[in-house]
Formats: C-alpha cells, sequence, structure tokens
C-alpha cells in the first residue's frame, strides 16, 4: 500500500457547504442518516442540476435542431452550450468531437459498431485489459465473433495493477485496437493510460478509453491523453441518467460509418441514396435526451467550479484514511492496492460473504454495493465470487468512514 | 392469477416501498447463522439419483444438490457450494426439511416456500407445513435478497424434474422471481 502522496496541496474542500447542496444526503435510511458509499455506481445530484433540469422542463423545453420557433431556438442552443461544457471539461479541441450517447455502454457499443465494424476484420486483434467492466468486454466480443477477430488480455498482479511488459508485449502487426479502463470499477486501480496511448499509436494503432470512473474522480483532458476515444456516463459525475458521452477525434468520427440511422443523423434521404450528416449529429439519430444533456453540462459546470484537483484530492485523502482504518479490522482485507488509485475501496470479510455485508451495512444506514461490479474477470483473478466496495465521492467526508468501520465491526459481531 | 408470475410480490414491493426499510437484523436469527455456521447435510453423495446445479449469476450464488430418491421418497439430499449465508441457511434447512419426504411433499414445501419468500402467502393466517422455515419469512421485505433464499429450492425444484441446471435469471422457469439485482 502505498502512503499518501500529496505534494502541493490544491484548495480544501468546504465539505459542509458542498453538502448542503445535495438534498438526498439529508436522507434517513430506516432511521439512520444515509451513509452513501456507493458513488461509482451512481453519484447524488446536487441542487443545481435539479434546478437545471427543473428550468429546461418549465420553461425551455421543444425538439432540437427542426423547428423555427422560440422555444425549439432556445433548447437547441441550450443543447448545444451542453456540448460545449463538455468539450471543455475533458479539453476536446472541438465540440463536434463530442458526441452524446445513452452512457458509457452506448458510447462503447458506438465506436464498437461505426469503428470496429468498419476497420476490423477476420484475424485481427482487439487488446482489452483484466480490468474491463464487461461494457468494455462484450461489444469486443460480439464484433470478434462477428468478423473473425480475437480478443488478447493485458493481465493483472496481485494489486490489481495492468502489467504494462505484458502489455507491450501483445502488440503485433495483426493488433488493431486497444480498449481500456481509465480507472478500474471494481479495484480502483488508475492504469498508465498515457503510455499505453503512445505505445499503441507508435504502432499505428487507435485506443479507446473507458472513462466511466476516470471523469468523476480525475481532471481529463483528452488531447494530452492522446485517446482516439472517451467514453463516460453522466450519472457517475453527479448529472442524471440516460446521457454519457464519447469523445472521438474528429477524423476518426468522420471516417466512422453510422450507428444507428433515423432523423437528424441525416443531410436528405431518397429512396436511392441517403446523405449523412457531419459529425456530431451523424452520430445522434433520433430525438436525443435533450434534458439529460442539458442537466450534465450543468453538472460539470458545478464539478468545475469546484475544481478537479480539489476533488481529486479530497477524495485521495478519504481513500488513504478509509485504507488505513479498514487495515486496522482483522479478518477484512482490501482487493485492489494498486500504487495509483481512485477512491474504491473493494474488500472481504473473513467468512462472512458480501451480500451479508450489504444487508448488515444498510442496516446502519451506509450504501455499499455488493457482487462482482460487472467485471466477473476480475473476480476471477482474485478467486473470489463477489467483493463489498466501498466508494468515495467529494461530498463524503472521514465521519462517513467511520461510520463505514463501525457497521464492519457491527457485521463482524453478527457472525461470530 | 396475473400473466406474470411475479406480478405479486412486484405489487407488493412496488407499494409497500417503505416496509423495504425493515429491520434485517430479524433476518439473521441465530438459527439462521447457526446453519450458515454448520450446514447440516453439507458434502457429497454418492450415488445421486437426482442432481441439480443453481446459479444466481447476479451475486455469484453456487449450489450443488444431489438427492437420492427411493420410490417416492426423497432418502438422501447433500448440498455442496458457495453462497451468502441466507442461501446456504436456507439450503441446509430444506435439507433438512425434506429429508425422508414423498416427492409430493417435498413440492408442495417448495410451494410453499416459494409463495412465503415472495410475500404470497402470510404464515400468520394461512395455513402451511413450513415449520422453522418460517424464519424466511422477513426475506419478503428485501426483495433484492429474495432470489438467496429461493435459490436452493429453485434447485430443489429442478432436481426434482430432472433439469441438470437452473439459474435465478432463467425466463422460462416459474420460479424465477422477478426483480432483485447485484
Ligand atoms: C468502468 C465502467 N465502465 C462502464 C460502465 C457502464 O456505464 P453505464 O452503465 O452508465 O453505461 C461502468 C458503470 O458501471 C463502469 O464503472
Amino acid at each position: 500500500m502505498n502512503p499518501p502522496q500529496s505534494t502541493v496541496k490544491p484548495k480544501q474542500l468546504d465539505v459542509e457547504r458542498i453538502r448542503a447542496d445535495f438534498p438526498i444526503l439529508k436522507m434517513d435510511i430506516g432511521g439512520k442518516p444515509l451513509v452513501y458509499l456507493d458513488n461509482a455506481a451512481s453519484s447524488q445530484m446536487p441542487q443545481q442540476v435539479i434546478d437545471r433540469l427543473v428550468r429546461y422542463r418549465s420553461t425551455q423545453h421543444a425538439n432540437i435542431h427542426r423547428a423555427v420557433h422560440t422555444l425549439s431556438e432556445v433548447a437547441t442552443a441550450a443543447y448545444e452550450e451542453a456540448r460545449r461544457k463538455l468539450a471543455r471539461f475533458i479539453n476536446a479541441r472541438e465540440e463536434r468531437e463530442v458526441i452524446f450517447t445513452s452512457g458509457t455502454t452506448e458510447a462503447i457499443n458506438l465506436v464498437m459498431h461505426g469503428f470496429g465494424r468498419k476497420f476490423i476484420g477476420a484475424g485481427d486483434e482487439i487488446i482489452l485489459s483484466t480490468l474491463e467492466h464487461h461494457s468494455n468486454i462484450v461489444p469486443w466480443q460480439m464484433l470478434a465473433e462477428e468478423k473473425g477477430a480475437t480478443i488478447r488480455v493485458v493481465p493483472i498482479d496481485n494489486s490489481g495493477e495492468l502489467q504494462s511488459g505484458a502489455y507491450e508485449a501483445l502488440f503485433n502487426p495483426r493488433t488493431k485496437f486497444v480498449a481500456v479502463t481509465h480507472v478500474s470499477n471494481a479495484l480502483g486501480s488508475i492504469n498508465p493510460v498515457k503510455q499505453m496511448i503512445a505505445h499503441a499509436h507508435a504502432r499505428g494503432v487507435p485506443v479507446l478509453l473507458d472513462g466511466a470512473q476516470a471523469a468523476p474522480h480525475l481532471a481529463i483532458d483528452v488531447q494530452d491523453l492522446g485517446c482516439d476515444f472517451y467514453a463516460f456516463s453522466g450519472h457517475k459525475l453527479c448529472g442524471p441518467t440516460g446521457i454519457g458521452i464519447l469523445y472521438g477525434k474528429a477524423a476518426i468520427l468522420e471516417s466512422m460509418q453510422p450507428f444507428k440511422g433515423g432523423g437528424d443523423m441525416i443531410l436528405s434521404v431518397t429512396f436511392e441514396k441517403t446523405v449523412y450528416n457531419a459529425i456530431p449529429h451523424k452520430f445522434e439519430a433520433g430525438t436525443p435526451p435533450i434534458a439529460a444533456a442539458i442537466g450534465l453540462g450543468a453538472a460539470v459546470d458545478y464539478l468545475s467550479a469546484i475544481g478537479m484537483d480539489a476533488i481529486a484530492a479530497h477524495e485521495q485523502h478519504l481513500l488513504d484514511y478509509a485504507t488505513a482504518e479498514l487495515a486496522r479490522l482483522a479478518g477484512v482485507s482490501i482487493i485492489g492496492t494498486a500504487a495509483n488509485k481512485a477512491a474504491v475501496l473493494s474488500f472481504v470479510i473473513a467468512g462472512v460473504h458480501p451480500h451479508d455485508v450489504g444487508t448488515l451495512l444498510n442496516q446502519d444506514g451506509v450504501a455499499v454495493r455488493t457482487g462482482h461490479h460487472c467485471a466477473q474477470p476480475v473476480m476471477q483473478r482474485f478467486g473470489l465470487p463477489a467483493t463489498s466496495r466501498a466508494s468515495f465521492a467529494f461530498y463524503n467526508t472521514t465521519a462517513e468512514v467511520d461510520a463505514l468501520v463501525a457497521g464492519i465491526r457491527n457485521v463482524q459481531k453478527v457472525f461470530t | 392469477m396475473h400473466w406474470w408470475p411475479g406480478f405479486a410480490m412486484f405489487r407488493r414491493f412496488s407499494h409497500e416501498s417503505q416496509r423495504l426499510m425493515a429491520d434485517p437484523k430479524a433476518l439473521y436469527q441465530e438459527v439462521i447463522l447457526d446453519h450458515n455456521r454448520k450446514p447440516r447435510n453439507f458434502g457429497r453423495l454418492d450415488h445421486a439419483s437426482h442432481r441439480a446445479e443453481g446459479h444466481n449469476p447476479l451475486c455469484g450464488d453456487h449450489l450443488s444438490l444431489a438427492l437420492n430418491v427411493e420410490g417416492d421418497s426423497v432418502a438422501g439430499i447433500t448440498f455442496e457450494g458457495e453462497s451468502c449465508a441466507i442461501c446456504k441457511a436456507s439450503a441446509s434447512m430444506m435439507t433438512v426439511a425434506v429429508k425422508g419426504k414423498t416427492r409430493q411433499d417435498a413440492q408442495q414445501l417448495i410451494d410453499e416456500f416459494r409463495a412465503m419468500a415472495t410475500g404470497e402467502l402470510d404464515c400468520g393466517s394461512a395455513p402451511h407445513h413450513l415449520g422453522r422455515l418460517t424464519v424466511f419469512a422477513g426475506m419478503r421485505d428485501l426483495p433484492t435478497r429474495v432470489k438467496c433464499a429461493i435459490l436452493p429450492w429453485h434447485t430443489l425444484h429442478a432436481a426434482l424434474n430432472s433439469v441438470a441446471s437452473t439459474s435465478t435469471e432463467s425466463n422460462d422457469d416459474p420460479m424465477n422471481a422477478p426483480i432483485g439485482n447485484a
């Protein structure tokens, strides 16, 4: 385990003030104050985002990119403004490189269909890692099956770190694509993606990063990373469900075939020939989740105002504290001890199944995730059916870590 | 009966969400903890006449059930596998309950247990044969855990009907509970 590595301290978060923005954090669960530690599954929404959704729905709603009436223009402007905010949030070169999707899963499927089905063929190889969420495995398996391509998997070591030597050794002239997670949802490992991308690019291989767990916790700069695609979900970023983005480099997006056909993604349609619209609209068929996109825009405004560096620093502090506290508990093992970790703490309690842990912690108001976290290859790697996972957000406190620790002691008491 | 077998349970959960906050400590009663610690009839059964595997892919619970049916009677029954305390205790108590029973009586227990766990059978008012198995009645207030308690019974149903493998997520099985996720 690594000691905290704070060098220059970014500005301290006023966590109590931040918590006041989140109505749900005032809730009781069965008479106990809610201790929400399932942020890697979905994080909570501040009043600012809720208010933005209400404002859109009560004063701005209309379909976009269509009519000339005022509401449609207002809605279109708000939707495109949200795209601009997202582009700025990840430092995309151009707004049209940001495609609204329903979430990370759809973003990855878009790349599989739009890029994979066009450019990957029989005998080609796709590199994934052991740490992938099922949503970054299954689409590629479907593609491999359809095309006769092969999936190669980067192994991890016992701490949950990707083995970079093994990654580099997987490359050969048939390697056509790399799809890896930026941060592991099951273990929290932050992967050395910048070096991985550089290695792939030196061989002409494009790279997709699954940023579902990274975007909420780290400042993302897609130009600095150099990735060809970056995907994440709004609901893990204090935004609504049903929205996410796919960032793609403009030239690659332009070379791809559309994913879904329908309205908005075309310039002209006759039964003889249909001309597709330009990016990003080419990939946004049909009426998009307009409110959700605008809500996500408000969420990134909210996060940016706090500052992603300050968020990352506070979460690192929580992780270090929680790691130290859990390490002191006999019978509790932390799964995933990579040197570079996001605020995800997977653990098992000797003799107690994670599902029983989850049910009993809930009794104390503590919400954690239990199960395989949609990352069964990770569980198999550690020979576990499941773990319990506490995942922290910037609005969590060390007092909440204490509640988790007390809850774990209770579980152990029940099961002695 | 509604066309969807889980309708009654769905309706119950959606209308009584307040009850989801019920005290789960009541669930982890000593009898359940005891069967979890010292599961009865745990292990292999040589020369079994019926076997089935039960899986709950959502939480990773896995159970192998072996039966020795002699004539019309469940003469022997054992289970193995890895699962949460609720599932293991349910399996252990199930083996105790059905051992020596006729196939018909075992099937009746399966039906009653399922009805109790999904809230369709109120053990306080309706007649039943569940005995100590009523410690699982609280499951009906924990929709995400119902499947853990039902899995062994689900698997017993499969074994008695010579289905080799069953899953809480298979759509063709009427035992399938409709909600709950990991
Ligand atoms: C690493 C990772 N990738 C992808 C996903 C899928 O995200 P969504 O379900 O929002 O599409 C998740 C969410 O659980 C995740 O943690």
